[in-house]
């Protein structure tokens, strides 16, 4: 029983990072049809931030979360205004180049002027500690995790059905050009969506970071990649099918790592990647698609 | 109020519109007739700044050629396309508070007013704007290019692809924005309808402008309904 539950909260921890990261990547990709592959670098720079935070003597944990997901949001809008604006109506495989261009340039830059090796932040130890309940065992930063991601969640959806920029953020999904038409600058509306992409990042670096106590280069790629497929399995586009992707995905990694027997063990991602591979078989758009119009009535 | 002098609307590089020039005076109701592929939704697309165009656009006096699309909207011009392109993923009720995006203030007031108005967009104010038929999608698209209390409306194509007793409806609801004195650029193929309506008419073929006058002089000149209908 206690193994089972121990399992459950794997599986949402994990599901909870890629579910953050992937709806980072959905707001962006609604609105302006990009695949934001340095969205995984917001998270190594909120990594350096908090490296940069520790070296500057600042030892309120409290203070080093807000400064890196705040820089994260801060580096995500820059990008949009330095290198996506001008390529926002372009074709989508120029923004897809850029993305890349983007990430690389960032990863280069951090190997360049910090350093290639691993960087340990410790300040984030704290939120990992063990739960008793009877004889259960939880991590309380997986806990921490599952739960802020769903908080998260709920504001975004209020976010986006209750305000105005939220309505013109999903209407911008559809048709851009008729949110103008009603008035809503363009400019802000994408700067929202990577702001709040930005943040998305800076939450799941600080889990990221209390897990894994370093930060290096590399830090946000495999995460975004993850999440990047937990948005084709969703439906890329859509919203709740990011979260329900990246839930799924939890599952599913966690549901191989327990079952698959130890001489597989290295094969993990490659069952994982089977496994998707089925069900876009099954939906090839993914579960939660948005449905495409097929008739003429706009 | 609305000023256009030898306005070219582009698309790409293609010339769609070939220097027209365009008045619509305050208070009144102005018709842009002309059969398919005149260039009536490129001088609207022109006008609100969607589709690259030369030419000077002065609304109030002021020049907004240079301005960007949203700049001319928050002038006062407002639009309801052709197509209609209501937001087909939020509900009615969000599509109105969408469109009244730059005018908060008595927003409540006025979306009780469109329900008054259209009840049946009262009765599904929570329904996806997409499930709506042609004729509720026209009344919301109209109601919501309204909702920024605009100086001028934009109308294109209102009656494009709808049952005849809709259409009607449709223009029984223009003629009341007509009695409102508001300020309206029609565009329409039914020329009979708009010109019922309008004050003055310009009739736009090939880009260019053919003819223009009083709705009672254009009316009577079977050569241009002929070219309208395609009959000859």
């Amino acid at each position: 029983m206690e193994y089972v539950v121990q399992q459950i909260m794997n599986a949402l921890a994990f599901g909870a990072e890629y579910a953050l990261l992937a709806l980072g990547l959905a707001i962006v990709f609604s609105i302006m049809g990009l695949v934001n592959f340095a969205h995984g670098e917001m998270i190594a720079v909120g990594g350096y931030t908090m490296v940069a935070a520790s070296a500057l003597a600042l030892q309120n944990p409290f203070v080093i979360i807000v400064a890196a997901i705040g820089v994260a949001m801060v580096a995500s809008v820059t990008l949009e205004r330095v290198a996506f604006r001008p390529v926002r109506y372009a074709d989508p495989t120029t923004g897809l180049l850029t993305a890349f261009g983007v990430s690389m340039i960032l990863q280069n830059l951090f190997l360049l002027f910090v350093s290639p090796r691993p960087i340990a932040v410790t300040s984030l130890y704290f939120l990992e500690w063990s739960i008793e309940l009877g004889s259960l065992r939880i991590s309380s930063l997986q806990l921490f995790e599952t739960i802020t991601t769903l908080i998260v969640i709920v504001i975004l959806m209020f976010f986006l059905k209750h305000t105005l920029l939220g309505l013109a953020m999903r209407a911008a999904s559809l048709d851009f050009e008729m949110v103008r038409l009603s008035g809503v600058r363009a400019n802000r509306v994408f700067a929202i969506a990577f702001m709040i992409s930005g943040f998305l990042a800076g939450i799941a670096c600080v889990f990221i970071m209390a897990r894994r106590g370093s930060v290096d280069p590399h830090l946000g790629f495999d995460p975004v990649l993850k999440a990047f497929v937990a948005c084709v399995v969703g439906g890329f586009g859509s919203l709740p099918g990011a979260v329900l992707g990246g839930f799924l995905l939890g599952a599913v990694e966690v549901a191989m790592l327990v079952m698959l027997p130890q001489s597989l063990g290295g094969l993990t991602d490659a069952f994982v990647f089977g496994i998707i591979a089925i069900l876009l078989i099954w939906r090839p758009d993914g579960i939660l698609a948005p449905r495409t119009e097929k008739g003429d009535k706009q | 109020m609305l000023n256009v002098e030898n306005l070219k609307v582009f698309h790409g590089l293609i010339e769609a519109v070939h220097g027209i020039n365009l008045v619509v005076p305050k208070g009144q109701c102005v018709a842009l007739l002309g059969p398919n592929g005149a260039g009536k939704t490129s001088t609207i697309l022109g006008i609100t700044g969607v589709a690259r165009s030369t030419g000077v656009i002065s609304f109030d006096e002021r020049p907004i050629t240079e301005m960007s699309t949203e700049a001319r909207i928050k002038e006062g011009i407002s639009v309801s396309p052709e197509g209609r392109r209501v937001f087909a993923n939020l509900t009615v009720e969000d599509n109105l508070v969408l469109g009244g995006a730059l005018k908060p203030e008595g927003k409540s007031e006025r979306i009780a007013y469109w329900y008054k108005t259209f009840p049946i967009l009262g009765e599904r104010r929570d329904q996806m704007a997409g499930t709506l038929s042609g004729g509720e999608q026209q009344m919301l698209s109209i109601a919501r290019a309204l909702m920024n209390d605009p100086e001028i409306l934009l109308l294109d194509e209102p009656s494009l692809g709808l049952a005849p007793k809709i259409v009607s409806q449709i223009f029984e609801m223009i003629q009341s924005l007509r009695d409102e004195k508001r300020t309206i650029l029609l565009v329409e193929q039914n020329a009979t309808q708009a010109l019922r309506l309008s004050d003055y008419a310009y009739f736009l073929n090939n880009g260019r402008i053919v003819a223009k006058g009083r709705p009672d002089e254009l009316g009577g000149r079977e050569d241009l309904m002929a070219k309208l209908t395609g009959i000859t």
